[in-house]
């Protein structure tokens, strides 16, 4: 690695036709951060975890990974890279196995099948393993993202709204695998509504505002209400309490 | 797809009759017409399925190059394409009268050339219009004028074929479809990673 920062984003700024996602964003991580990004609906918490995994390309700035430039190394980069999003990149028709089966060929995972029911073991479905996945809940269609997306053990994990559909066991079984990645040494970046699981699990947390990062700060030593009132402040929303 | 291209069969048939003089080309005309309308439904499909389903982002998330996604996309077209043309040229002979076992080779070499180009330059338009609300009118605009050139070489190089002609009298037109087949392939390679890019 050529850089002290693992992720590092320079001046980016997303356009969609006229509307701006993301205005000037700088973002500097090093290996093992976590953070936590919040922000209103619109804020931009999407658009920028897509730009960092090259999968929108900045309208400027620039984004390196591990080294790797995002717009020219994306083969290098997506290999060291796990992404939880909106949809969960699924195959309704492929059974849970099946899915991980062509998602590990593709990122070249060893010893595959061993691996696939780890995997399967870990996210609570290798009961279900043989089942197709348009015959799944969300909350376990949620939980075989999460698998497709830890499946290569990529050394950067990016969450977008990661809770979504899972029920309190898979909420817990979650939070365990996040803090075990963490302990691992990797880095993760979570974008998410929920301030108190944010800070719970990230030991940074920033606030994003119109495309804006308007707050960006180190958040082990803030309590939870001292973080709502700032983000109240910020965002200008009065939330409940933690 | 064979659906679609049995349907056209059977509207020329009824249209025209089972026994059309060959040297009119209007049987190689009738054949293309099945083979493009119907392959243009498979096109259609191999992307608008990734984007409605969501897993697009999925494929190109996995560490391959674009062009791969591409590859792998073109010859899953053409491969479903081809089966449909081999069903199609079989009802075609059934319905008009006609055999088209001693010209099998040099036919074989047309619709596999004839099918790379079309497929080819659909695949890319069917990235481009895949997002689109309407996709498949919008595939289709773009797609007919561009396609005209593989097109009217197929269609003449299979009509001078089925007249019984040896394969050298259609060397002009091989030559057009292989020029085209490389020229849509060359485009697709230089311009994909920019069409998955948004």
């Amino acid at each position: 690695m050529n850089s002290e920062h693992h992720i590092e984003a320079r001046g980016l700024n997303k356009k969609f036709g006229y509307k701006t996602a993301l205005r000037n964003i700088d973002l500097f991580l090093k290996e093992g951060d976590s953070l936590a990004l919040f922000g209103p609906n619109g804020a931009g918490k999407s658009t920028l975890i897509q730009v960092l995994c090259s999968l929108l390309q900045p309208t400027s700035g620039s984004v390196r990974i591990a080294g790797y430039e995002a717009r020219h190394d994306r083969e290098a980069l997506h290999q060291i890279i796990g992404l939880i999003a909106h949809q969960t990149f699924l195959y309704p028709h492929l059974t849970a196995y099946e899915n991980l089966k062509f998602y590990g060929s593709m990122y070249g995972v060893a010893r595959l099948d061993v691996r696939i029911t780890e995997v399967l073991n870990l996210v609570g479905l290798s009961d279900c393993r043989n089942d197709t996945v348009q015959n799944f809940s969300r909350g376990m269609q949620q939980r075989l993202s999460i698998g497709r997306a830890i499946l290569h053990d990529p050394m950067i994990l990016f969450l977008d709204e990661p809770f979504t559909g899972l029920d309190q066991q898979g909420r817990e079984d979650f939070i365990k695998l996040i803090l075990q990645f963490r302990d691992q040494g990797k880095t993760v970046i979570m974008a998410s509504h929920d301030l108190q699981q944010g800070i719970e699990l990230c030991d940074r947390a920033a606030i994003l505002k119109a495309g804006k990062i308007v707050y960006l700060q180190d958040v082990a030593h803030i309590s939870k209400n001292d973080f709502r009132r700032i983000y109240t402040q910020q965002i200008g929303v009065n939330v409940l309490p933690l | 797809m064979c659906l679609f291209s049995f349907l056209v069969l059977i509207i020329f048939n009824f249209a025209f009759g089972s026994s059309l003089n060959f040297d009119q080309g209007m049987i190689a005309g009738i054949l293309w017409v099945a083979f493009v309308f119907s392959g243009l439904t498979g096109l259609g499909r191999s992307f608008s399925m990734e984007r409605d389903r969501g897993t697009l982002q999925g494929l190109i998330l996995c560490p391959v190059s674009p062009w791969t996604i591409f590859l792998a996309k073109l010859i899953g077209v053409f491969l479903f394409t081809t089966v449909m043309e081999i069903i199609t040229i079989f009802i075609f002979s059934v319905l008009y009268n006609t055999t088209v076992f001693p010209f099998l080779v040099p036919l074989g070499l047309i619709v596999f050339l004839g099918t790379l180009g079309f497929t080819a330059i659909g695949t890319i338009f069917s990235a481009i219009s895949a997002t689109a609300k309407a996709r498949d009118v919008l595939l289709s605009i773009l797609f007919f004028p561009i396609s005209v050139p593989v097109i009217i070489s197929s269609v003449k190089a299979t009509g001078i074929i089925l007249n019984g002609k040896s394969l050298q009298m259609v060397f002009p037109w091989l030559k057009i479809l292989v020029a085209f087949d490389l020229i849509f392939l060359l485009v697709s390679y230089l311009t994909f990673e920019y069409i998955m890019e948004e």
